[in-house]
């Protein structure tokens, strides 16, 4: 499936895609976006690369297995429900920063949370397809 | 449009049911599939449909200052959606891995007849 | 107390890892575990005897009633110490006995699993717990049974005794749980309370009929009596001490110990007298018939066991007193015997009685102990038995005029058998001639008989000194059993009387009987005639029909292929759903609440349909796998028009993905084949449509119910209040039910490596090739 096109276009394509998907986990929280959709669209954005460049390829440009982002995101979204514990509330409390931040707006747990099921999303679903994928 | 929904989902399910029943065992897949598409629509349907108002406050404001969809079916339908691909990717694999060991798409071959005396 | 139940257990559960041990040098250790417990109940005897009762108390699932509660009175301490004391005497006996065996650790195991729960049984003093340890029974009686596992008949024995009793318990436990529920309590001293309660409630012949159940099939009576001589398959300890002594005696101890609770009025006096009072005599006329000795003594058992039920049943302090003699009694000489048995069973390898003659001269230190078991048996002058026979005549003596007569006739007629059955295992292998190839039996080790010795020397003792005994605990059991004072007093001289007269023309019946009975196989066939009516037919052909029926259930439910599953239970749901949309009444359409319908819905409708019939009748599976991801894109669009861009979103690319998956895996595979014929087509459509047409309607049925959305409005209002966030979709995903989000992305990770290990796995198992 390799055309110069498709390799072209992706190069520039994975970026803005990455960019966005970003874009959408940051302002999951007041209009329609979150983890969810943005670790899809990532992942469709590395998907799309590895269409075009080879499954090969596209695990270089990630440098790590994408089996590993499992447990990072795990333990991020983790984190974020314990950390209310050493405030001396209850689990899953919402933490804030008192004033917001430019662009992003206000940051809590919540948005660590969904960070963590962001990254768990890519990982599984990189590691789904590409496993399948290397074994053809 | 309710009663238009109310079809699709009847014919979904139908389609599911047909599909499941058949011997092979990529169309059992396909079959889940549609049984789960079919069940979210019913789920969406069960929180009264609404046009153009997602449960989205507007920004000035801090509660909502009309009548807004039911976001509980859309948060159980979000992640019915995700289970599901884990299911479907999960079942793919299983059914690829199936086809290599027994090279046949037919789930009687999987049968290994067994006539144990009493 | 509860530490006397738990050392078997545990030691139990370390002979799996180091059952090696004890097989080479540290089995010694063994007999300890006995010898300590026994010790620790003779030392409470002064407490008991005094008329105090132990309690303990330990928590275990407070919130149903179920404690380890467990309590010494004058029954339990009569038990323990028969458990304990015959235990010891088995131990270092089966040391001997199955040395060298492949799997002595596990003997050892399971007779130590055997011990704790019959303890438990008989400490417990809460019925639930008494039950748990009264199954333990059965399951270490099942193992031990079946413990020569290579031999057939040890299987089928071994079975037969765990069907009859696991049924009896499965019986008793609804026995016990109908009483406790109905006298609002599961401690048994707490019940002797509930007397008059449970003897008014409408239930009580029930719970009495299923308590009889458990303690009749335990306890061997007709017509359960069946699995006993089966069980005789076992290794002779085993025989000794669960299939005489102690284990078949739970249900004894069983219909003891609710006698205060239970008993008193007729229906439980006469059931236990007529059943007992069948048992015995049937199993002593038919144990003459024998040519095993394990046979005979197995028989000889169930009779001794119909006797104690049959004196339960008389009820009268003498009865109880005698019982409470008897199972001491019967004990002592029926373990003697069995452990008699083995040693000649282990020095001249057979048990046919009609080959084996004058082994006193081979084996005199056995003939001694044998002697001592077959008088006592008998009930001579000066032995144990004596007392207990005495005792027995006195009951029915005494019983209502009108009935004293035939329970006599009836306690003489099974005495006669057992004194003949008696010397039949205890005399007739040590007297006469010699045969030649028994000439060079030797003595076994002293352990082997040495514990035969000293329980019939025992029982010449008690025999002697029956005051003593009666004071020390047979009394007190008594009480338990009558709960009240009995008052009697063991007596070794009753003077010239009836029950004297009657004692001496026994025991000349009987060895008349002994002298004139000579048993033979072809006597033996003649009786086994009678086995096409025996009950343990009817229950072989019950259990048999059994399955055969579950057999022809699993062939036609059960076939293995799963569109036949499938469509069972479709049609069965469909059929469940159809009535209860039938019974909730008709339904009603609300026009106006409608939404109204726009052309590019008709439009985005119709293609989905158009891809469903294509998914359903196209042979390609590409087709398929696209018209599949055009009705999930024709959803999302659903989702961008009412509202749920969220929905819409995750939808589009799940369903990018998805197809991706399938054209990576599915692009190789053949087309589909049709392999089904044309009838099964049309009545697969005919149920999928229905399942469809019932899906609609039950949409439409909740429809027309009014809406309550208070949860929906409180996330609604709450959501940037609580929450902080506008998106109300989101801000439940991540904080309101952050914790279903949590587990769910962990459901996501199992199958990320379920794929993962999946692929992986079949590489290796390839590159192997």
């Amino acid at each position: 499936m390799k055309s110069a096109i498709l390799q072209t276009a992706t190069r520039y394509l994975l970026p803005i895609l990455l960019l966005f998907s970003f874009f959408l986990l940051l302002r999951g929280h007041y209009y329609p976006g979150g983890g969810f959709v943005g670790g899809l669209v990532a992942a469709i954005a590395f998907v799309l690369h590895s269409f075009a460049n080879g499954t090969a390829n596209t695990m270089k440009i990630l440098r790590y297995k994408p089996l590993s982002l499992i447990p990072i995101g795990l333990a991020i979204s983790t984190l974020s429900v314990v950390a209310p514990l050493l405030f001396g509330l209850p689990p899953m409390t919402g933490l804030w920063f008192e004033e917001p931040i430019p662009v992003i707006g206000m940051i809590g747990s919540a948005l660590f949370f969904d960070l963590g099921v962001y990254l768990v999303v890519i990982g599984v679903v990189l590691t789904i397809l590409f496993t399948i994928a290397l074994e053809q | 449009m309710e009663l238009l929904l109310v079809i699709v989902i009847g014919l979904l399910y139908s389609g599911g049911v047909y599909l499941i029943l058949r011997r092979s065992m990529v169309k059992l897949l396909l079959g889940i599939m549609l049984l789960g598409n079919g069940t979210n629509i019913l789920i969406f349907l069960l929180g009264k449909i609404t046009k153009g108002s997602p449960p989205v406050i507007n920004e000035a404001y801090k509660v909502f200052q009309d009548i807004y969809a039911d976001p509980i079916p859309q948060a159980l339908i979000l992640t019915a959606i995700v289970i599901s691909f884990a299911l479907t990717s999960f079942a793919i694999v299983l059914l690829k891995r199936v086809y290599a060991l027994v090279d046949s798409d037919d789930l009687d071959d999987l049968n290994t007849p067994e006539e144990e005396e009493l | 107390m509860l530490f006397t139940v738990l050392t078997g257990l545990i030691t139990s559960g370390l002979l799996i890892p180091f059952g090696k041990l004890i097989k080479i040098k540290w089995s010694f250790l063994l007999p300890l575990i006995p010898v300590l417990l026994f010790i620790f109940y003779l030392l409470h005897i002064p407490t008991i005897a005094g008329g105090t009762n132990l309690v303990q108390h330990v928590n275990w699932v407070p919130s149903m009633g179920v404690n380890l509660d467990f309590r010494l009175d004058g029954l339990s301490l009569l038990f323990a110490l028969l458990i304990t004391g015959i235990g010891t005497a088995i131990f270092f006996y089966a040391r001997t006995y199955l040395k060298g065996h492949v799997y002595y650790d596990r003997f050892f195991a399971y007779l130590l699993l055997f011990m704790s729960a019959m303890l438990g049984v008989v400490l417990s003093n809460n019925i639930l717990t008494l039950f748990v340890f009264w199954e333990l029974t059965s399951i270490s009686s099942f193992f031990l049974i079946g413990f020569n596992n290579d031999s057939k008949e040890s299987r089928s024995s071994a079975l037969t005794a765990l069907s009859i009793t696991g049924l009896g318990g499965f019986f008793l436990l609804a026995g016990l749980i109908l009483m406790g529920n109905v006298a609002g309590t599961f401690v048994i001293s707490e019940l002797f309370s509930k007397h008059d309660v449970l003897l008014a409630h409408p239930l009580y012949p029930l719970i009495a009929g299923l308590i009889f159940i458990g303690a009749f099939t335990k306890s061997a009576q007709f017509p359960f009596h069946f699995w006993l001589p089966g069980a005789m398959k076992a290794p002779t300890p085993v025989s000794a001490y669960l299939h005489s002594a102690t284990m078949v005696k739970a249900g004894i101890y069983l219909l003891a110990r609710f006698t205060p609770v239970l008993g008193g009025n007729e229906l439980w006096n006469n059931t236990l007298m007529i059943v007992g009072g069948f048992t015995m005599a049937f199993a002593a006329i038919h144990a003459l018939f024998r040519v095993d000795l394990k046979g005979i003594l197995a028989y000889s058992t169930i009779s001794a066991l119909g006797m104690l039920t049959f004196l339960l049943g008389l009820g009268t302090p003498e009865a109880i007193i005698a019982a409470a003699v008897f199972i001491l009694v019967h004990a002592l000489y029926k373990a003697n015997l069995f452990m008699v048995t083995g040693i000649i069973d282990h020095e001249t390898h057979t048990r046919d009685i009609t080959r084996l003659a004058g082994l006193r001269k081979v084996l005199f230190p056995v003939f001694i102990a044998a002697l001592l078991a077959a008088l006592s048996s008998a009930g001579l002058p000066s032995t144990f038995g004596f007392i207990g026979k005495d005792l027995i005549y006195e009951a029915t003596l005494h019983y209502e005029e009108h009935w004293a007569l035939w329970l006599t006739a009836l306690a003489i007629i099974t005495n006669v058998g057992l004194v003949a059955a008696g010397f039949m295992a205890g005399l007739k292998p040590f007297t006469g001639k010699l045969p030649a190839d028994f000439e060079k039996v030797h003595l076994p080790y002293p352990s082997m008989w040495i514990p035969p010795l000293l329980l019939g020397i025992l029982g010449l003792i008690f025999g002697l000194f029956p005051g003593v005994v009666g004071d020390l605990f047979n009394n007190q059991a008594a009480n338990a059993i009558a709960h009240a004072e009995t008052g009697m007093k063991l007596k070794i001289w009753h003077g010239f009387n009836m029950v004297l007269l009657l004692s001496i023309a026994t025991l000349a019946v009987g060895i008349v009987v002994y002298l004139v009975n000579k048993p033979s196989e072809k006597k033996l066939a003649a009786v086994e005639r009678f086995n096409r009516i025996a009950p343990q037919r009817v229950f072989l052909r019950i259990g048999r029909s059994i399955m055969r029926a579950s057999a022809w259930y699993t062939h036609t439910f059960h076939n293995g292929y799963l569109r036949s599953y499938h469509i069972k239970i479709i049609i069965f749901a469909e059929l469940l759903l159809a009535y209860k949309l039938w019974i909730s009444g008709p339904i009603k359409i609300n026009w106006e609440e409608l939404t109204p319908l726009s052309w590019y819905e008709v439009g985005i409708v119709a293609i989905l349909l158009g891809a469903l019939y294509i998914i359903v009748t196209t042979r390609s599976r590409l087709t398929s796998v696209v018209s599949t991801s055009v009705i999930g894109y024709c959803i999302c669009l659903m989702f961008v028009f009412y509202s749920a861009p969220d929905l819409a979103m995750t939808q589009f690319t799940i369903d990018t993905l998805t197809t991706v998956l399938f054209v990576l895996v599915l692009y190789k595979l053949p087309s589909f084949i049709n392999m089904t014929s044309r009838w099964i087509v049309i009545r697969d459509a005919m149920v999928a449509l229905g399942f469809g047409v019932i899906l609609s309607l039950i949409a439409l049925r909740v429809l027309q119910e009014p809406n309550t959305t208070d949860v929906s409005s409180f996330y609604g209002e709450n959501s940037y209040l609580l929450a902080k966030g506008k998106n109300v979709v989101n801000t439940i995903l991540v904080d309101f039910r952050g914790i279903d989000t949590m587990f769910e992305t962990v459901v996501l990770s199992i199958a990320a490596i379920g794929v993962y290990s999946l692929i992986r796995l079949r590489l290796k198992a390839s590159e192997k090739e």
